[in-house]
């Protein structure tokens, strides 16, 4: 069985999907939601990666770089902001976060 | 000089009502009063040169309405009749002016009231002045707002506001008829103007028009619509309601408006169109028949009431009834001398009646007094004058006599010479009327100034004769009551007459008619036997009224209800229309256009916000769930698109 841009695909549809129902579906703890984030993100990053290599053309996997540093970076500020938020409201449970309801 | 008599009142109306709480309190009194005491000099110079000199003058002062063919000028019609409507007005309102100075002393608000005082005056000169019907009804409504303002001046008591109010929506009534009248006047000779109408209503003599649906005769049609708007202002049965309620006002109001001069405002008015109601003598009986029964049921019922200033008014009323009926037996000349004289003594008696009042801190029961001669003598002696003038007593035959004795009996007279059946009906009742005057104003003597006080001792010790400024006026006014008949008689009724009207009123052209002795002696027995009657129940046995008002019989009762004229008017009109208001209330605003309009729109905004306030729960997940299937939404409507190209 060769491995082709199919594969790629379907296996960064399934990552997508899990972290798509990951926000879903999760009633617990932010954290998840910024793992599922996360998961959304690497997702992107393997299409990139495969359409890049497939079409033998590198701004693909440069993206992919840049997408890993905003990750980075977005996970870093999340997890400052849900430090933050803990020491505020001592919850992270995601049931709790209802600040804006009308 | 003539602009200067109208509007100096209006100048101290301003200064005291807008400068009150800047110049202070004595000057607001002190202006507005001098201001009217030099009208009133200047008023009597013009009586001496309009109405005994003989000339007239037309002063123009301002243009003010000019519509298509349609113009009304501000236009000062000074003639006779004006120049003794002139005399009136500014002498009374500046006598009681100076009055207010000292009853109204313990009251904190007198430049509101010294302003609302020369604002009547103001509007009460610009209705006597006018030259056309507009002006007329300016002055007319002026005299109705200065009214509603100084009845309700202490308008923190309920029963004042209750009066005012129904001062002015009774007069509403009569204004309907009285515009009516304006407008027909309008369509009908394409002119408000006096001269012009006077000029063209011969023509208009025996011709109909449409009036609401009917064809009838334009003179008389209009003349009844002028007079309904007269019974109005000035009380006349059907539409008096308002006058005895109106004495909830300040005491000098009542003297100024509700005795001397607004009310005679209806009288001005008959005699200013006199040319027409001349033509119109259908009209001319109503007026009297109208007149004559005022006359009787105002005099009946004034017998029998307990409030001094009461008993008052409805003699006022019952006098206006002698100025119509005279009026419509065409001897108009014999009604505005009636007028003339009236004023002074009635306000001498509301002023006498005011200074008893202040002096028994606010009393208005005669119940409650009693025997006051000895503590206010000054006062007794001026409403023995008053009532002495009032009651028309005098020596007949001879012309010696108080006012009233020249001006009442000759309206009774000229209602005798009428020899109509109307006349007649008018005569009798005047002459009964008279008895019924001699008594309700004795009684009134008798039971404040003789006998034995009935009132609270402690407010007898503190009863004092009133201050000079309110003396002063009273004096005056009573030196009118006595002389004023005897010396103007001359010019108003006697050989002075055409020349002193010069053509303002319809006289009756020829000789007046010397009517039976009898006729004359008529008046004067009636008014003795009022006082004999009087006299016997208040001074020789003083316990009998009260027994007989104990029994409570039918008449009194009738009587002492007014003849439960309130009480059909509460039935008839106060009721329903208490009731279409609260339907139109809670039917028609609240269920209907509330609900329909404002509230309903709001509930339903309401609702809406309830529906869209489930959608922001607050969690995260929901939003970004939402934005997913949006952007779902959007990729399929894409791909779509894509697939259809």
């Amino acid at each position: 069985m060769t491995i082709g841009l199919n594969e790629y695909l379907i296996v960064a549809a399934l990552l997508f999907t899990i972290g798509v129902l990951g926000i879903f579906i999760n009633r617990k703890n932010v954290i998840i939601i910024l793992m599922s984030i996360e998961l959304i993100l690497l997702a992107v990053n393997i299409n990139l990666v495969a359409f890049s290599a497939f079409l033998g053309d590198l701004t693909g996997q440069v993206f992919a770089l840049f997408v890993l540093t905003v990750a980075a970076a977005e996970a870093a500020i999340g997890l400052a902001i849900l430090v933050v938020y803990f020491r505020n409201r001592g919850t992270i449970a995601v049931e709790d976060i209802n600040l804006m309801k009308g | 000089m003539y602009a200067a008599i109208v509007f100096l009142p209006l100048l101290g109306s301003l200064i005291a009502g807008l400068l009150g709480p800047v110049i202070g309190r004595r000057p607001s009194e002190i202006i507005p009063t001098a201001l009217l005491i030099v009208a009133a000099l200047l008023s009597c110079y013009a009586f001496y040169d309009v109405a005994l000199s003989g000339h007239r003058y037309i002063v123009p002062v301002a243009p003010w309405i000019t519509s298509g063919d349609f113009s009304a000028a501000w236009t000062l019609r000074i003639d006779s009749l004006t120049a003794v409507m002139l005399v009136v007005v500014t002498g009374v309102s500046s006598l009681v002016h100076l009055y207010s100075i000292g009853y109204m002393d313990d009251d904190p608000h007198t430049p509101r009231f010294f302003s609302y005082l020369s604002l009547f005056t103001f509007a009460m000169l610009s209705l006597v002045t006018a030259n056309n019907l507009l002006q007329l009804f300016f002055g007319w409504e002026g005299v109705g707002l200065a009214s509603y303002l100084l009845i309700g001046f202490w308008y923190l008591k309920p029963s004042a506001n209750a009066a005012a109010i129904k001062a002015f929506i009774v007069n509403r009534v009569g204004d309907f008829g009285f515009a009516l009248g304006v407008f027909g006047l309008y369509a009908v000779f394409g002119t408000l103007d006096f001269d012009q109408i006077f000029a063209a209503a011969p023509m208009m003599l025996g011709k109909t028009f449409n009036f609401a649906g009917y064809e009838t005769d334009i003179l008389t049609t209009l003349c009844i619509l002028l007079f309904i708007g007269a019974c109005g202002k000035s009380a006349q049965i059907g539409l008096h309601t308002w006058l005895p309620d109106a004495m909830e006002g300040p005491t000098p109001v009542s003297a100024l408006i509700h005795a001397a001069t607004m009310v005679t405002a209806g009288v001005f008015l008959v005699c200013r169109t006199s040319p027409l109601f001349e033509l119109a003598p259908i009209a001319r009986d109503a007026v009297t028949i109208v007149g004559a029964t005022t006359a009787f049921f105002a005099a009946s019922v004034g017998l029998f009431q307990h409030d001094i200033k009461r008993v008052v008014a409805y003699s006022t009323c019952s006098q206006l009834g002698y100025m119509f009926f005279g009026a419509g037996v065409s001897a108009y000349n014999s009604a505005m001398f009636h007028l003339f004289t009236h004023a002074s003594f009635k306000a001498l008696l509301f002023l006498g009646a005011g200074s008893v009042i202040h002096a028994l801190h606010h009393e208005q029961d005669m119940r409650q007094m009693g025997g006051l001669r000895k503590k206010l003598p000054y006062t007794y002696a001026l409403m023995f004058v008053g009532t002495l003038a009032l009651t028309g007593l005098g020596i007949p035959f001879t012309g010696i006599g108080a006012a009233g004795f020249y001006s009442k009996d000759a309206i009774l007279e000229a209602a005798f010479n009428a020899h109509t059946q109307v006349g007649m009906y008018a005569f009798t009742l005047g002459i009964v009327a008279a008895a019924m005057t001699s008594f309700y104003s004795w009684r009134l003597m008798f039971l404040t100034f003789h006998g034995h006080y009935r009132g609270d001792h402690h407010v007898l010790e503190h009863a004092h004769e009133a201050p000079p400024s309110m003396m002063v006026p009273n004096t005056l006014l009573a030196v009118g009551a006595l002389f004023s008949g005897a010396v103007f008689f001359h010019y108003f009724l006697g050989e002075g007459a055409i020349q002193f009207w010069n053509g303002t009123v319809a006289l009756h052209s020829g000789a007046e008619a010397e009517a039976p002795a009898w006729v004359e002696l008529a008046p004067f027995v009636a008014a003795v036997l009022g006082l004999g009657i009087a006299y016997y129940y208040f001074i020789l046995h003083p316990e009998l009224p009260g027994r007989m008002a104990a029994k409570r019989g039918m008449l009194y009762l009738f009587l002492y209800n007014k003849w439960y004229f309130d009480e059909l008017y509460d039935f008839i009109f106060v009721q329903p229309a208490k009731k279409l208001g609260r339907f139109l209330w809670k039917v028609g605003d609240g269920l209907i256009i509330d609900g329909l309009g404002p509230d309903g729109i709001a509930a339903r905004v309401l609702d809406a916000t309830r529906g869209a306030i489930r959608l922001q729960s607050g969690y995260v997940y929901h939003y970004a769930f939402v934005m997913l299937i949006g952007v779902a939404a959007l990729v399929t409507w894409f791909i779509f698109q894509m697939g259809q190209a």
